[in-house]
C-alpha cells in the first residue's frame, strides 16, 4: 500500500541533468548511490537504486528521440528516496511501457521490468510529444 | 565527450570447440556493445559453444542481459549453447528476479561451466 510521503520541509533535493547519451549513464547511476548512501540504504538497496535509475535513463536514450538531456531529481526524506526522471522526447505511448513476459526470450521491456521489481513505487507519466515522466520510490526496510 | 570503456573482454580457446569469454567491469548501455561484437565475432567464426566468464563483472543492467540472450538465441541455431559463471549475488539477483535462471546455466566455476557444456 502506497504510504505518505514527509512534507516537504524533510525533503532534501539533488538535481542532476546529462546530456541523453549512453556515456553519462554511469555519471547518473554513481550520483545517485551517493545520495542513497546517505540515506542509511543498505549496499544490496543501493545496487537496486543505481540499477532503476540507469534503466530509467536508458529507456530515455533509447526510446526518447529528440531529447537533448534527462533531468534526475533526487529526494531525499526520512525514511525513503524518490527518484524522478524526466526527459523531453516524443515521448513512448502509455500503453507501449510495459514489462516483459517471462517466459518470451526477447531482449526488449527487461528495463521496465527490473524497474518496477527493484522499486516500492513507479508512475510514469507521459506526455506524447513533451516526453517521459517516471517517479520511483525506495523506502528503508527498517 | 568519450567516457573510457569500463569493460575488459579477455577471449580464450578452452578444450573441444569451447570459447571462455572473460569480462571485466562494468556492463551498461554505453558499454554492452563491446561485448556483443565480441560474442559477435566468435559466432560468425563458427564458434557455438560459449562459457561466458561475468566473475569480475560488478554491474549489469538490461542492455547487457539483452546482450546475452541475443547470443545465446544465435548460438542455439547452430545446436550450441552459452553458460555463464557467476558468484557475485547482486548480479545473480538480476538473473533471478528476471528469470534468466531459466534460460542460462549459470554455474561457480568455469570449469563447471565447461564440463556442462561438452
Amino acid at each position: 500500500m502506497t504510504q505518505p510521503l514527509p512534507s516537504t520541509d524533510d525533503i532534501d533535493i539533488v538535481d542532476l541533468r546529462i546530456p541523453c547519451r549512453a556515456e553519462w549513464v554511469a555519471l547518473a547511476r554513481l550520483s545517485v548511490a551517493a545520495v542513497a548512501s546517505r540515506l542509511n540504504f543498505s549496499i544490496d538497496e543501493i545496487e537496486d537504486i543505481k540499477l532503476a535509475v540507469a534503466e530509467a535513463c536508458t529507456n530515455a536514450i533509447q526510446h526518447a528521440h529528440g531529447s537533448p538531456y534527462i533531468e534526475i531529481k533526487c529526494e531525499a526524506m526520512p525514511g525513503a528516496l524518490r527518484l524522478s526522471v524526466r526527459d523531453y522526447g516524443h515521448g513512448t505511448r502509455p500503453e507501449h511501457i510495459r514489462s516483459r513476459d517471462l517466459t518470451d526470450e526477447r531482449v526488449g521491456g527487461l528495463g521496465v521490468f527490473l524497474i518496477r521489481s527493484l522499486m516500492d513505487e513507479v508512475d510514469y507519466q507521459v506526455h506524447p510529444d513533451q516526453g517521459t515522466l517516471l517517479i520511483m520510490v525506495k523506502r528503508l526496510a527498517n | 565527450m568519450e567516457r573510457t570503456l569500463d569493460i575488459k573482454v579477455n577471449v580464450r580457446e578452452a578444450q573441444g570447440d569451447c570459447y571462455i569469454v572473460e569480462l571485466s567491469g562494468e556492463i551498461d548501455v554505453y558499454t554492452s556493445p563491446k561485448v556483443k561484437d565480441a560474442i559477435g565475432d566468435l559466432i560468425d567464426r563458427g564458434v557455438y559453444n560459449l562459457v561466458i566468464d561475468l566473475e569480475k563483472v560488478r554491474y549489469i543492467d538490461s542492455t547487457g542481459l539483452g546482450v546475452l540472450i541475443g547470443g545465446l538465441k544465435r548460438v542455439r541455431e547452430h545446436g550450441g549453447s552459452v553458460n555463464l559463471v557467476c558468484t557475485n549475488p547482486q548480479i545473480r539477483k538480476i538473473f533471478d528476479i528476471t528469470g534468466l535462471v531459466k534460460i542460462f546455466g549459470i554455474f561457480e566455476s568455469e570449469d563447471a561451466a565447461m564440463k556442462a557444456l561438452v
